[in-house]
């Protein structure tokens, strides 16, 4: 049962599923880990993001164009939830922490049930080539559509660490995050800047949607899992770093499949949340944090 | 004094209609599950509404009730109270273990946790053949109905009891020095803990009784259904609806959650009954989110501002 070929395979598995994590985390990343916004919403978004992917694509286009064309609409999506929840909520800075929750996680609420009214609860996939056929080297066999979600979440994943590392306003959104105050005593509007870092992390989601229904089929009430892996992969990162959330995305991705193909499939959606109640009982800073 | 007369006078209340004749056996169905949420929101509201600690995990609260009290039945056919109170008890210990774990930590960290516990048990009751596993278990149901006409009437007569002992201890919470410390830590946990407020310890006592009474709440559950099954009960939706309802009625004082509760649970009902089961948890979602927006002090603030410029 535990043979080394066995044990191979689930981490290769894994880290192709890793990458994938890390991806659908990196909205999050942004949006809680640096921004400090309960954004409990985002696994919906993620969902919303498939099932648009899955009705752009009926008309014939590519899904990993759909993503990329919807990008811009849930960049503009993602600036409207922040404006709104500076608004009413940031502005007013009254007992944000219960209201904040209660309006996000109703939100995700009102998604996933508006999800199920229009398109009910039969599981969605998208068509293109690349699914259902597998690389194979040597004995193991890679399906391709793991293989293009593991390229999207590293090109992803590389693009905002240089984004938030080179560009002018990638380091504002990080400044944010560290000093708000300072932020506004050297001339900076933090508004707009919050405002934009959430349009990209809303935008990430888009794409990352995409690759969520290229992966395997996609149902309304999928959020809820990925409330855990979310939230455990941006808690095992230590909150807003880039590279940390790669790093633990592969982590969730290779325990995750370690333990699917030693227990079954059936305890798979304890992994996530197991892990992230440990890290929060033990190391709440993550991994990488200070 | 007045409050303990109003609570037998509405105990009587409904001990009268559950032996009264000629009622149709659904209005006890509906009855049970509207005084479930009476419970649940109102022991949602003595941490979520008196600290500000949002606990998004109430399935798992009422689940471990719930199979509890299935454990309890199947290995030595223990009778419902024992149910209960078995059920209530290690909810609370569940709520004690996470609030342990996390209560520590900011706010957000708390709310998280409690969906990672609901995921993990409802895992973990997936793969335990003895309750059923993810296909569940059929139980037939004791013929002991002491003086009421069928099980339902029973249950709805149980569940009112329940719900009178939790706004009980709700509104003996809120004026107490527990729910004095608890808004203290909502208003600022730093300030409260300067002024030698023991912050963690009430926390903790805090989500331990709210934890018990979702158990209680939940163990009669498999009573009333005749049958338990992870899915449903494992469902997120109990979260929305027992934040929703304090939220939307009014987290500062005790009646909140029950108006909030008794409005929101009756439409839900009759929503569930002529259209559909999802729209019910649209309905609690659009409201939760239009109050939060636009009267963030629920019905109860409702209330007072019109009762101030009436003046």
């Amino acid at each position: 049962m535990f043979s080394v070929d066995l044990i191979f395979e689930a981490v290769l598995f894994g880290i192709l599923l890793g990458c994938f994590y890390a991806a659908v985390s990196l909205g999050l990343s942004v949006a809680f880990g640096l921004l400090d916004v309960p954004y409990v919403a985002h696994p919906a978004l993620l969902i919303l993001g498939s099932y648009f992917t899955f009705v752009l694509s009926q008309t014939g286009i590519d899904p990993i164009v759909c993503g990329v064309l919807l990008m811009p609409v849930f960049f503009l999506i993602g600036i409207g939830f922040y404006r709104f929840y500076y608004e009413t909520f940031e502005k007013r800075s009254s007992d944000t922490g219960v209201r904040g929750l209660a309006f996000f996680f109703g939100m995700s609420f009102i998604i996933e049930v508006c999800l199920i009214l229009v398109f009910g609860v039969d599981q969605r996939t998208v068509v293109a080539s690349y699914i259902g056929s597998s690389l194979e080297i040597g004995e193991y066999r890679f399906p391709y559509r793991m293989l293009v979600a593991f390229g999207i979440a590293l090109a992803l994943t590389v693009a905002l660490t240089l984004y938030f590392s080179k560009t002018f306003n990638g380091r504002a959104i990080k400044a944010v995050g560290q000093d708000e105050g300072a932020l506004r005593l050297m001339g900076a509007n933090p508004v707009k800047i919050k405002q934009l870092a959430f349009g990209i992390a809303t935008a990430v989601n888009a794409l990352a949607g995409a690759m969520l229904i290229i992966v395997g089929p996609v149902e309304p009430a999928m959020d809820r899992i990925y409330i855990g892996r979310t939230f455990c992969v941006v808690v095992l990162a230590g909150l807003g770093s880039m590279s940390g959330t790669l790093v633990a995305g592969l982590v969730l991705g290779i325990a995750e499949s370690i333990v699917m193909m030693t227990f079954g499939a059936s305890w798979a959606p304890a992994v996530s949340f197991g892990l992230l109640l440990l890290m929060l009982g033990v190391r709440p800073q993550g991994l990488f944090g200070r | 004094m007045k409050y303990a007369v109003y609570c037998a006078l509405i105990l009587l209340g409904f001990l009268g209609v559950s032996t009264l004749g000629g009622i149709n056996e659904y209005v006890f169905f509906a009855g049970f599950v509207i005084l479930q949420f009476v419970i649940l929101a109102t022991a949602w509201n003595i941490l979520g509404g008196y600290a500000g600690y949002v606990n998004f995990g109430v399935p798992a609260f009422i689940a471990v009730g719930a199979y509890t009290a299935v454990v309890l039945f199947k290995s030595m056919s223990a009778p419902l109270l024992v149910q209960i109170l078995g059920g209530g008890i290690l909810a609370g210990a569940l709520g004690l273990g996470v609030g342990l774990l996390t209560l520590k930590l900011r706010g957000i960290f708390f709310s998280i946790a409690t969906v990672a516990v609901v995921f993990i048990l409802e895992t973990v009751v997936n793969n335990w053949r003895y309750v059923g596993g993810a296909t569940g278990l059929q139980l037939t149901r004791p013929q002991d109905l002491w003086f009421f006409d069928s099980y339902a009437r029973m249950l709805f007569f149980v569940m009112a009891v329940l719900a009178v002992l939790s706004v009980t201890i709700a509104r003996y919470i809120q004026d107490s020095f527990l729910g004095r410390g608890l808004r203290a830590v909502r208003d600022s946990e730093e300030a409260a803990e300067c002024s030698g407020v023991p912050t963690l310890k009430i926390k903790l006592i805090a989500c331990t009784i709210s934890g018990a009474l979702m158990g209680i709440a939940g163990a009669p559950m498999p009573m009333y259904l005749s049958y338990i099954e992870p899915t449903s009960t494992f469902n997120l939706s109990y979260s929305i609806s027992a934040l929703g309802m304090p939220i939307i009625g009014g987290t500062s004082h005790w009646i909140g959650p029950v108006i909030g509760a008794l409005l929101l649970a009756t439409l839900q009902q009759i929503v569930t009954v002529t259209v559909s089961n999802e729209l019910n948890v649209l309905v609690v979602g659009v409201l939760l989110v239009l109050f939060v927006v636009i009267a963030p002090d629920g019905i109860l603030g409702l209330i007072k501002k019109w009762k101030q410029s009436s003046k």
